[in-house]
């Protein structure tokens, strides 16, 4: 399968709760609480899209956009 | 075409009633003595294609009823007291979220497990006030096997015209009791069929917005419109909602729907009631004995006569008092403690002219027993 | 399609507290949804009260919100009705195993085709933090203040005794077990049980100070493995997950068609 690579990492604001799941669940630590108690992401580049956060979003409010690496022959 | 005869019990006629008019699921649990209906329909329905189901209690069987309403079936259960005490939380529901189905309580002698294989009719206020809260019921009743199938066809036909529960309040004597029944043609009585929206796909569907003259029309569970059905106050998709305004509209509307339409739900039967001094007010068996009493008298030349209501809820109060107005007397013939007296004493002008007649000892209470309340009334001794 | 698709978004940010299970579940039943590539006029969601069934409110199927403790009973009505749709009841304790346990066990003995999410947060939320009969002894409660002596059932022992043909345990924190467990499940032909253990950090996390959302879920890692694991064996004491009972047997509705054709058969005959 090829490699996934974060085109994006999408959060409604709006539906966060700030719970910091996602946050404290992240393997690389790549999403932080900002002062409004809403989760953003500080440091998208080590995102290694698991989609963790995603699945674990009680508030549905994050998605993880990919793109798909291309091989090493392609 | 000669119709069919046939010598039934009541269940069974109901039964006969139900399936006249266009039964398609039936859940129910075994509960003297309404027991037949459950037996007959397990064996009728699946031969039609329908569906029959023994849930593992009354609370189950309505709630059954209800989800098998919204896929687009006529629905019943039937039960008696203590099974009716136990459904009355599902009929509140089915009254909040207007949903079709059809109750038979087929009652017997109560309160709690009572006399269950004799005969009584106490559930008449339980009927309008069972489940919690404001709401409004319609309930029906019969006195005899052909009015039992009338009286069920027309509660199916109320349940969908008015999208809402109907109570058949039968009594142990009319359930279990043999007589004639003649099976209407098909086509001979009308049969109010489910509303279905005419609102197409992709069309933003309403299913609690009434038409002008008041219906709302369903979509099946399943098909194009998905919506949400719930027992707490809505909005018109059937939404949950807590706006003051909308809670009040709803409730108003649930009491409206059918207080604005009593002479249209109401159902009666006079017999020699032509100038009559006193007025019997019955209904189910113990009008078999009021109209067993007045035809008697009657050929003495006594004017006496019966009102036999074939409906109970909505009490048709206006009728009562039009018809009581000229009346001596009025005798409330019923087997409980005076449940419909209260009712009709409140109807009429002048309440201290109605007595109660009744019989509370499992018995059907006979026309002897009405005699006797008669004579004291008539100052005729005891 | 994206989950976000599947859900009447008007009504969010949802109704349930910071760090809810709850929502996890839904997301997570929301991605199986997806993977299965099920139409959403072919499923119903039928629920009762509580936290959990506020969960029918949000999705895009048919939706029935019942009564307390009788969202099977209903489900069994709209299914039996109409085998040909999906059916999902989720559920929470009281739901599913207290007022509503009647319709559980009964459920399972007829093997209707209906999947059962039991929510299994330990309390009940919505009344704002009683114990439940999933609680356990020696918790805290707001009906339990010297801590429950109540013991809990395991919801697993009693649908697979009650005759549940398809059962199986995961945890918030095993988002993509869950995910799995419930495309297994909604597929299984007959009563299929999926209980999931969620936190509720508002009531039971904070009288049992078991820390924020994030501390409980990830205690799920901790207390829980998966069956047939080494670190199952070598601790009994962890609550295992998996899919426990995964077996054929005559689903309820495809019976009763058998029933009609017999049926047919006698008034011919």
């Amino acid at each position: 399968m090829a490699k996934r690579r974060l085109r994006e990492l999408v959060i409604r604001r709006e539906w966060c709760k700030g719970c910091g799941i996602c946050v404290a669940l992240c393997p690389k630590q790549v999403l932080e609480l900002d002062g409004e108690d809403k989760s953003v992401p500080a440091r998208p580049e080590d995102c290694i899209c698991c989609r963790m956060c995603e699945l674990r979003c009680p508030d549905l409010a994050i998605t993880v956009l990919t793109d798909e690496e291309e091989g090493d022959g392609a | 075409m000669a119709r069919k005869v046939r010598f039934v019990q009541g269940n069974e006629a109901c039964v006969e009633g139900a399936l006249y008019a266009g039964l398609s699921f039936y859940a129910g649990y075994p509960i003297t003595p309404s027991t037949e209906i459950a037996e007959l329909l397990a064996e009728r329905l699946p031969a039609r294609g329908g569906r029959f189901i023994q849930m593992e209690d009354e609370i189950a069987s309505m709630c059954a009823i209800i989800g098998a309403s919204l896929t687009g079936n006529k629905v019943m259960t039937a039960t008696s007291g203590p099974g009716f005490s136990l459904k009355q939380e599902a009929i509140g529901y089915a009254c909040m979220a207007e949903i079709p189905c059809v109750i038979v309580n087929v009652q017997r002698g109560g309160p709690s497990t009572g006399n269950p294989t004799h005969v009584g009719q106490g559930d008449i206020n339980q009927a309008r006030w069972g489940t919690h809260g404001d709401h409004n019921i319609i309930a029906l009743t019969a006195s005899n096997h052909q009015d039992v199938f009338a009286m069920t066809v027309e509660a199916f036909n109320m349940a969908e015209t008015y999208r809402t529960p109907v109570v058949l309040l039968f009594d142990e004597v009319i359930g279990h009791m043999r007589e004639k029944l003649l099976v209407p043609e098909p086509g001979e009585l009308p049969l109010v069929e489910r509303l279905r929206t005419s609102v197409p796909k992709d069309v933003d569907y309403h299913p609690y917005l009434p038409r002008e003259d008041g219906r709302l029309p369903m979509s099946d569970f399943g098909g194009e419109h998905r919506y949400n059905v719930t027992g707490l106050y809505h909005d018109m998709w059937g939404f949950p909602t807590s706006n003051p305004k909308m809670v009040s509209e709803l409730l108003r509307h649930l009491i409206d729907k059918i207080d604005n339409r009593v002479h249209e739900i109401t159902r009666h039967k006079e017999h020699f009631l032509e100038g009559a001094r006193y007025v019997l007010i019955s209904y189910g068996a113990s009008a078999r004995s009021a109209i067993h009493l007045a035809r008697e008298r009657r050929a003495r030349g006594e004017r006496i006569g019966v009102i036999e209501l074939q409906s109970l809820w909505p009490f048709p109060r206006e009728m009562i008092r039009e018809k009581c107005r000229e009346a001596k007397a009025v005798l409330v013939v019923e087997m409980n403690m005076g449940q419909m007296l209260a009712q009709v004493r409140a109807a009429v002008a002048d309440p201290e002219k109605v007595f109660l007649a009744n019989r509370v000892d499992g018995k059907l209470i006979a026309p002897a027993d009405i005699k006797q309340v008669l004579r004291v009334i008539q100052g005729r001794g005891v | 399609m994206a989950i976000q698709d599947y859900i009447r978004q008007r009504f969010f940010p949802h109704l349930w507290c910071p760090g809810c299970g709850h929502g996890i579940i839904l997301n997570n039943l929301l991605h199986a949804v997806d993977e299965l590539g099920l139409a959403k006029n072919d499923i119903v969601v039928t629920s009762g009260i509580g936290c959990s069934a506020r969960i029918s409110g949000y999705v895009d199927f048919h939706t029935l919100h019942t009564l307390h403790g009788r969202a099977l009973a209903f489900a069994t009505g709209v299914k039996l009705s109409r085998p040909e749709l999906t059916l999902i009841v989720p559920m929470g304790d009281g739901d599913a195993l207290a007022i509503g346990g009647n319709h559980f066990i009964h459920a399972a003995r007829r093997n209707i085709d209906i999947t059962a999410i039991v929510m299994n947060n330990r309390i009940y939320g919505m009344t704002g933090g009683q114990f439940s009969p999933l609680s356990g002894p020696g918790i805290l409660a707001t009906t339990a203040p010297y801590r429950t002596i109540d013991p809990n059932f395991d919801v697993v022992e009693l649908a697979r005794a009650a005759g549940a043909t398809f059962v199986a345990r995961s945890t918030t924190y095993h988002a993509l077990e869950t995910i799995d467990l419930l495309k297994r499940a909604i597929s299984h032909k007959g009563f299929a049980v999926v209980e999931i253990l969620t936190q509720c950090p508002t009531y039971y996390g904070r009288k049992n100070k078991e820390g924020e959302a994030a501390e409980m879920i990830e205690r799920y890692k901790h207390i829980t493995a998966k069956i047939g694991s080494k670190a199952l064996e070598e601790n009994p004491a962890l609550i295992p997950r998996g899919v426990f009972v995964e077996v054929g047997r005559p689903e309820y509705c495809e019976a009763y068609e058998e029933v009609i054709v017999r049926a047919r058969q006698e008034v011919a005959a």
